[in-house]
C-alpha cells in the first residue's frame, strides 16, 4: 500500500488550475495555426490570429486565456493500492482549487445554490469524478469548463431505430443551434451509449482527448471525421462570424447500452478547451 | 487593417444609426461592465421605482465578468460573455437610453425589435480573447454592487477596443449574413 498525503494532492491541484487556465494546450494551438492557413473567410482568419495572439499573451503574462476560468472539473484515477492519508481526498482537491483560483488571479464563477446564486468566493466546490483503477498511482486531471459552451450542451435519449443517422442528426442540430454562442472553433465531445449520466460523462471525458488524436476504433474514427466535415460545412466559422473552421475536432466515446436505448450526449467546448494533468 | 471606424462613448443615436452590420470599429471611452446578476438588480431597482446606479442614456454596456487584476495591473482577462442571458432584461434598458452593447452570441427577437425601435447597436468582441482584450482597458472601478464580486457593475475606460457590428439598428445581423457565404450543410429542424 503506497501512501500519498493529501497536502501533495492540494499542491498539485493548485498548480494544475493555473496551468490549465494560462497555457493553451499544444494540440489546440497547432489546430488554430493550421486553421489560419486554410480559413477562407478573411474575418475568420483575423479572429484566429487574435486567438493565437491571445494565447501567447496569456502564457507570457501568466494570465487567464479566457476570463471564464470555469467551474473546475477534476478527474481522479485513484490506484487501488494507494492509501490517501492526512485528510479527505475531496477536501484536498477543493483546497487546491481554492488556492489555485485565489493565488492565480482566476475568476471565481461558482454560486452556492442554483436559485439563491450567491458566489462562494473561492470557485469551490469542484465537480469531482473519481475512478478506482489498478496500481499504486494517482492521476489528477483538472479541466476547467466555461459555461458559454457548457450551456450549449445536451443529452438525448434516442431510440435504437434512430441509429447512427439519428446520432449524427442530433449532434449537427446541437452545433447548428449553438451557432456563435460557444466561442467557435469548438471541440465537440460526444458520448454514445451507457445510461443518461454515463453518456454525459463520456462526452465530458471525450474533451480530454487531444484534438489531433482520433478514436482507435476504425468505425468511430470514421464517424468523427465525417461529422467534423459536416460541422465545418455549417458556415458558423471562427467567433461565429462566418467561415470554415467551426470545429477543430469531434471526439466520440462509446459504451455498451441497454436493448431499449441509444443515449447520446453532446458536450460542446470552446476553442480554449482546457485540461492539465499530473501523476503522483 | 482598413476601414476601422473610430467610436467614442457616449454613443449617440445619430452615430448608432450610421453603423452597419459587418462594420469593424474601435471603441474608446467609458463603458459599463455588467452581466447576469447586475442586470437582474437593474430591473429590480426599476421595478421598485429607483434610479439606476448610472445614467444609462447613450451608454454602452460590456457583458463581461473579468478576472481579478494582478498587483500593478488594471484588470485580469476580460473578454465578452454570452449576451443572450441578458435578453430578458435588455429591451427595458434600451428604452431608457442604452445605445450600445458589447458581447458575443445570439440575441432574441425582442432585443432586436427594441434596438430598431429606439436605436441601439450590438457589437461583438471575440469570445475567449480575454487576455488580448484586457490590454485595451485602461482603468477599472467598481460602480455598484461590490458584493457581486465578478458580477459587480464596473466603470471601465477602454482605448481602441476592437469590435465588429453584429446587429445594427435596422436589425441586420452579421451572424446570419456571415454564415450564408460559407454554409453548405443545412440542418433540418426537428421537433423536441
Amino acid at each position: 500500500m503506497r501512501e500519498i498525503d493529501v497536502s501533495q494532492i492540494t499542491e498539485i491541484v493548485e498548480k494544475l488550475c493555473m496551468q490549465a487556465n494560462y497555457e493553451l494546450n499544444a494540440d489546440i494551438m497547432a489546430a488554430l495555426e493550421e486553421g489560419i492557413k486554410h480559413e477562407e473567410s478573411e474575418t475568420g482568419r483575423r479572429v484566429l490570429c487574435q486567438l493565437v495572439e491571445n494565447a501567447r499573451i496569456a502564457a507570457r503574462e501568466r494570465m487567464a486565456i479566457c476570463q471564464d476560468t470555469g467551474m473546475a472539473v477534476v478527474f481522479i484515477e485513484l490506484g487501488q493500492d494507494v492509501h490517501v492519508t492526512g485528510g479527505s481526498l475531496y477536501e484536498a482537491v477543493n483546497e487546491g482549487v481554492r488556492r489555485g483560483y485565489e493565488n492565480g488571479f482566476l475568476r471565481k464563477s461558482v454560486v452556492s445554490d442554483p436559485f439563491d446564486r450567491k458566489n462562494t468566493g473561492d470557485n469551490t466546490p469542484a465537480v469531482i469524478h473519481c475512478d478506482i483503477v489498478e496500481g499504486d498511482r494517482l492521476r489528477i486531471t483538472v479541466a476547467p469548463k466555461g459555461f458559454g459552451s457548457e450551456n450549449m450542451s445536451g443529452v438525448k435519449m434516442l431510440k435504437p431505430s434512430d441509429g447512427i443517422e439519428g446520432v449524427k442528426a442530433y449532434i449537427l442540430e446541437m452545433v447548428d443551434k449553438a451557432g456563435p454562442n460557444p466561442c467557435p472553433p469548438i471541440v465537440v465531445g460526444v458520448g454514445i451509449g451507457g445510461t443518461m449520466e454515463k453518456a454525459a460523462l463520456l462526452a465530458k471525458k471525450a474533451l480530454l482527448r487531444p484534438v489531433d488524436r482520433r478514436n482507435s476504433d476504425e468505425r468511430i474514427r470514421k464517424l468523427e471525421e465525417q461529422l467534423l466535415g459536416l460541422i465545418n460545412g455549417l458556415g458558423i466559422g471562427p467567433a461565429g462570424l462566418g467561415g470554415r473552421l467551426t470545429a477543430m475536432a469531434v471526439n466520440i466515446e462509446v459504451f455498451p447500452t441497454h436493448i431499449a436505448g441509444l443515449p447520446v450526449a453532446v458536450n460542446i467546448s470552446c476553442h480554449v478547451t482546457r485540461h492539465a494533468e499530473a501523476v503522483i | 487593417m482598413d476601414n476601422v471606424i473610430t467610436l467614442n462613448t457616449p454613443l449617440t443615436r445619430d452615430i448608432v444609426r450610421k453603423l452597419k452590420a459587418g462594420d469593424h470599429a474601435e471603441i474608446s471611452g467609458v463603458v459599463y461592465a455588467a452581466r447576469d446578476a447586475a442586470h437582474k438588480r437593474f430591473i429590480e431597482m426599476l421595478d421598485e421605482g429607483k434610479e439606476l446606479p448610472f445614467d444609462i442614456k447613450d451608454q454602452v454596456i460590456y457583458y463581461v465578468g473579468p478576472c481579478p487584476a494582478r498587483p500593478g495591473e488594471v484588470i485580469g482577462s476580460a473578454g465578452p460573455t454570452t449576451s443572450g442571458r441578458m435578453d430578458a432584461y435588455t429591451p427595458r434598458l434600451i428604452e431608457l437610453g442604452l445605445t450600445g452593447m458589447i458581447g458575443k452570441g445570439l440575441r432574441s427577437g425582442e432585443v432586436v425589435e427594441a434596438m430598431k425601435k429606439y436605436g441601439a447597436v450590438y457589437f461583438g468582441a471575440v469570445g475567449g480573447a480575454g487576455a488580448l482584450l484586457s490590454r485595451c482597458i485602461i482603468s477599472e472601478e467598481i460602480a455598484a454592487f461590490p458584493e457581486l464580486g465578478p458580477e459587480a457593475l464596473r466603470r471601465l475606460v477602454v482605448r481602441n477596443f476592437p469590435v465588429v457590428v453584429v446587429t445594427d439598428s435596422e436589425g441586420r445581423d452579421l451572424y446570419s449574413s456571415g454564415r450564408e457565404s460559407f454554409q453548405r450543410v443545412f440542418v433540418q429542424k426537428r421537433e423536441g
